[in-house]
Order: structure tokens, then sequence, then C-alpha cells
């Protein structure tokens, strides 16, 4: 016997023409509230900008940070600019490896990656490199989310089809990647 | 920074937070936190659209309301055009940042009595859209395309804390068992409850290590904020017939931080006034010295902090406030903005739990009994007795103003009124802290409430 005790709730229904309404005005303080589905969808012509190059690398195997010219931070997230001198950034490769800086596995989450649920999301530090990268871990025993992987040592991976998102690239335990 | 003209706050209201409430829009909700301000004090309406010279209003989210300008039409619904407006919007402190720039108005001279009213509609969607919506407060070129979900994000921050500072589950858990248990003595509150550890921990797990137990709800509601300079509160004091106590804003603070954690530097600690260099150097750091704010700490409430202390005269927080209502969106971020608002020092939040500080007094939370658990110094520094977010609910224009009210309350010593329950009074508050604070520490805000003499 399932032990289930609610239907799955759905969000089409019926189309409703007219409503039932009172004589008397007075009564319309104790009618119900209508709710009516109201749906709002939308294409964006969206452009990444300066930010491009980072996408256009992943597409072909390649991880992309920058560095300042004048002050020398690195920042695993690219921006063009440096936020601690002002001065210009250029593009820089990231190393293949890191280290697990801090890492949550997600049972729940937006509408989007519902279906993705339980995904491990991690932060990875580099050698070298001044900031952090978030990104998917997998290859973890993700029924046994421990504080022990922090620390660990990842190796990047790409998707084999580029999607020109930031989870084309993502990480696995070194050891266990299979090229 | 001064505050050379005084900012009063006169009365405030709330609505009911609940998960839905279908019964009103975003107009209604703000009406009714609008007419028990008024009410409180024994204020018409028409003598409120006298003498109010304008209004801040917030909400977070367009896509929650599904309708862009929605503060103008709160405005509007409430009697109050052609009189000056604007809203604002800062993420999770939305509200904290709508009380302080009615403040702003108030102490720049510009008005005598300024209004702040906040809300947040967040039933008019499903759970996970909204979280969705929550989540587009965060990059959405680099940070929500990877799965955006702000629980996700609070968890790995408080996973490094437990890492690097070895702050513990049961430490967290004691936390949302404190504010769900105080939240049953306030009406106004949504999710009450009496819990045990194993409760918090047992419950459904949302983003590792935290549950549903550690987490606040999306809620539909309002509150609203009277604020006045002592013209302004003569004038409030002549049309109601009658004195009212003074509780005076006499610091206000923000700090902000890098939209991505990611970026967010590993450096030197900002120091208290109360703290020393050598705090944060020693082996029990990784690397020898705190990595600050790294992924555990929120630079931007310890920011917001030192100007608020500073403007308002407070030295050590411990000695110097009585309460405080802080932005407590997971039981994780309570403990990580205890050490930020210069509770404890860095990296002893979780143990700063355990001393009971923060606990009420005249509440029992069975961690003696059941767990051998003495809370030595409980009700020293009570932190959420109303709850919180965790307790209340998170309708997020609303709920840094709902602090300011709970605040106003304290320090009025008219909790027994509006609970109808005394359980939660602070006995002689004198001053207390306001803390809101947005998506993973990117806008802070600290105000402090003192009962003038």
């Amino acid at each position: 016997m399932s032990n289930k005790t609610k239907l799955t709730e759905t969000q089409d229904g019926t189309i409703v023409f007219n409503l039932p309404f009172p004589r008397d005005l007075d009564d319309l303080r104790s009618m119900s509230p209508i709710v009516i589905k109201r749906p709002y969808l939308i294409d964006y012509i969206y452009s990444y900008g300066q930010d491009s190059p980072f996408f256009a690398a992943l597409s072909n195997k390649i991880q992309l940070g920058t560095k300042c010219n004048k002050c020398n931070y690195s920042f695993a997230n690219p921006r063009l600019a440096c936020t601690y001198c002002g001065g210009e950034n250029s593009w820089i490769k990231l190393p293949e490896e890191g280290e697990i800086h801090t890492f949550t596995v997600c049972y729940f989450g937006s509408e989007k990656f519902l279906a993705e649920t339980p995904f491990i999301l991690g932060l990875i530090s580099y050698e070298g490199i001044n900031t952090l990268f978030l990104t998917r871990l997998i290859g973890l025993n993700i029924d046994n989310p421990s504080l022990d992987w922090i620390g660990m040592k990842v190796k990047r991976q790409f998707i084999r089809n580029s999607k020109l998102l930031p989870t084309d690239v993502y990480y696995l335990p070194v050891g266990k990647v299979e090229k | 920074m001064t505050n050379k003209i005084p900012v009063y706050v006169v009365s405030g209201g709330v609505s009911k937070f609940a998960k839905a409430r279908i019964d009103k829009t975003f107009q209604g909700l703000a009406k009714e936190a609008y007419d028990y301000t008024l009410k409180d004090i024994g204020l018409e309406h028409a003598r409120a659209v006298e003498l109010i010279d304008g209004l801040v209003t917030s909400y977070f989210s367009d896509h929650f309301t599904n309708q862009l300008m929605a503060g103008i039409m709160v405005q509007d619904y409430l009697g109050m055009c052609p009189k000056p407006g604007h809203r604002v919007e800062g993420g999770g402190a939305t509200g904290g940042i709508c009380f302080q720039e009615a403040w702003k108005a108030v102490a720049s001279g510009y008005m005598d009595i300024c209004l702040a009213v906040g809300f947040e509609t967040m039933s008019r969607v499903n759970t996970w859209k909204g979280n969705e919506f929550i989540a587009l407060a965060s990059d959405t070129q680099f940070d929500f395309p990877v799965g955006g979900f702000y629980s996700g994000y609070y968890a790995m921050m408080v996973a490094r804390h437990m890492k690097e500072f070895g702050t513990k589950l049961n430490q967290l858990s004691m936390v949302a068992i404190k504010n769900r248990k105080n939240a049953i003595y306030n009406p106004f509150a949504q999710n009450p409850g009496d819990y045990d550890i194993e409760d918090i921990q047992k419950a459904q797990m949302v983003a590792w290590p935290l549950t549903y137990l550690d987490i606040c709800t999306m809620s539909d509601g309002a509150a609203a904020v009277l604020l006045a300079s002592e013209d302004g509160l003569r004038k409030i004091e002549k049309a109601v017939g009658k004195a009212m106590s003074k509780i005076r804003v006499t610091g206000i603070g923000r700090g902000t931080d890098m939209m991505r954690m990611a970026d967010r530097p590993h450096y030197d600690v900002i120091l208290m006034p109360h703290e020393r260099k050598e705090d944060y150097i020693g082996s029990r750091f990784v690397d020898g010295k705190l990595q600050y704010p790294g992924i555990h700490s929120f630079r931007a409430g310890r920011s917001a902090s030192i100007q608020a202390y500073k403007m308002a005269g407070v030295g050590n927080p411990l000695d110097d406030i009585d309460f405080i209502e802080l932005h407590d969106a997971y039981s994780s971020s309570e403990i990580q903005t205890y050490e930020d608002m210069g509770l404890c020092k860095y990296g002893e939040g979780g143990d700063f739990v355990e001393s009971g500080y923060t606990f009420m007094d005249g509440v029992d939370y069975k961690f003696e009994s059941t767990k051998g658990i003495k809370l030595k110094y409980k009700g020293k520094l009570p932190v959420n007795p109303s709850g919180g977010l965790i307790a209340c609910g998170h309708p997020v224009g609303a709920t840094g103003l709902m602090q300011a009210v709970f605040a106003l309350w304290q320090l009025q010593g008219t909790i027994d009124k509006h609970f109808k329950d005394n359980k939660l009074q602070v006995k002689n508050a004198k001053r207390g802290a306001i803390h809101s604070h947005a998506g993973t520490g990117t806008y802070v805000t600290v105000s402090i409430l003192e009962k003038e003499n």
C-alpha cells in the first residue's frame, strides 16, 4: 500500500466564464478571493558583454580567470576591472586542479534545478589564484556528505557539447577522473 | 557621522504574517500595518494625512508582485498622494534600508514626520518558483545557472564555518529551538513551535547541513513604522492629546560586500574597538591567521555594526545593548551575525550560543533537563526575543521594519499589550539593536534604538 496521502497538485485547470454573485452587495465582504493563473514568459536577448571570452573559452574546454596588470590580484570569476586598484585585468588560464573550499548538497531548490536534486554545489580554490569559483561537484558519495570533503583535491571536467553556461565546467575528485 | 537632528520612532504596526494571505493584495496588507500603527497611538487617518510629510516604501521583488511601481500603489492606497515618496530595494535588507531611508528623511531636516511601509507577497508563486526569484538576487551570469538556491549558498558558508572553527550542528539547532520557542508567545509569528535538537536535525534536509527547521519560510505580510523629529513628535502628541514615550534612533550603519561570495577576499579582520589584532592570530586559525571575511563571515555586518555603535556611543555591545532583533534567515546566520556584531570573537559563535546570553530568561528551552546543557548567562543579551525570521516569517520588504516595530514595543515596555503576554518583554530594556541582511551579506543594516529619559 502506498503511504502517499496527497494527490500531486498541478497548475492546469478549467476555463471559467462566469462566477456566482450575490444579490446583496454587502455579502461581497465575505466573498472568497479569486485566485487565477497568470503566466509570465520572456526570452531575453542577453549579452555576456565583456565577460564573453569566459564562455567562448569554456566551449573550447578552457577555463579562464583574470589578473590585474597593476596589482596582480587574480580572480577565478572573471572581471575586467580590478576591484582593488581600479586597474585593467587580463585574461589568464586557471589551473586544471583545485581544492574544495566548501560545499553543500542541495535537496531542494529553484524550480529550474528541482529535477536535478540532490546535487552538490562547491566553491573551489586554486593555487596562486586569489578568489574562488562556484561549481557543481560530482563523484562524491552524495548520500554521506562530510566536512572531510573540504580540502579534497579536485580536477576540472567539461561537458562535451557546450551550453555557454558556467556549468560547461564541473569538478571531480582527483583520482576519479575518467576521460 | 553624527546625528544632529534627533529622530524618534513614534509608532509601528505589523500585519499577521502567514504563508499565504490570499485574502488581500499587497495594498491591503500594507493598509493593515498602517492602520495598526495609527490605532496604537489613537491617531485618526485624516490627521495622519495632514501630519505625515512623506513616505518610503519597500518591497524586494517585482517578480513576486508581477507589478512594477508597487511602492506608489501602496502610497496611493493609503491616501498619501501627492506627498513625496520613493521605493527602496536591497534584497533581504530591503526593510532595514527602508527604515534607515525614512530616518534620513527626518535626520536631514527634509521631513518632520515620515512613514516607512514595507511588504512582500511571496505566496503568489509556488515555493520552488519563489526560491528561483530569490536566487535571481545572485549573479545570473556566474552563480544562478550553477544551481541558484540561497539555502545552498548559506549552507556552503556554514560548512566552512564548521570546518574552520569547529562550530557544531547542535549549536545551530539550539538557535532554531530558541527562536521557534520564543515565538510561541508572539501572536504575529508564522512558525512558532516547541522542538528539541533531534526534531531540528531529523527534519527534511534542504541544503546540507541545514534542515527545513533551520530556515525561515516565505511569507505574505507588511509592516509600518512612523518616524518623527522633535517637532514632528510634538505635532503628533498634540493631535492625539497625550505624551508619547521617546524612543530615539541613536545610530545607523550600513555595510556592503561583493555579490559573488566566491569573489570575497581572504584578508585581515575589521576589528571592533574592543578587539585586538592578536585575537585573530595563532595556530587555531587556518594558515596561522584568520582569513577574512572568506566564506565564513559577513564583512558587511561588521562594517554596519561598527558605524552604528560609533554613532550611538555603544562600546562593547555585550555590555551596552539590552536586546537584538537580528536577521536569522538561517540558524547558521544568527551564529555568524553574533560574531559580526562583536558579541563574541570570530570563530566563537557556536560556543557563544551555549553560553546562554541570547536566550530569554523566562522561557524554558529544556536544554538542561534533556541535554545537560546549562545556559550559564541566560537572558543577559536576548537575541530575537520575537522569534526572528525563523519563527515570524520573512516577507522580505517588511522584515526589517517588523524588527523595528518589535524593538519599539520592547523599549516602550508594551510587549504585553501587543502580544497579549508579557513573557517576551525584555526587562528594563533601554537600548536595542536591529539588524537586516541581504543575500549572503551583500547589504547589511544595523540601527540602534534607545529609550530616552
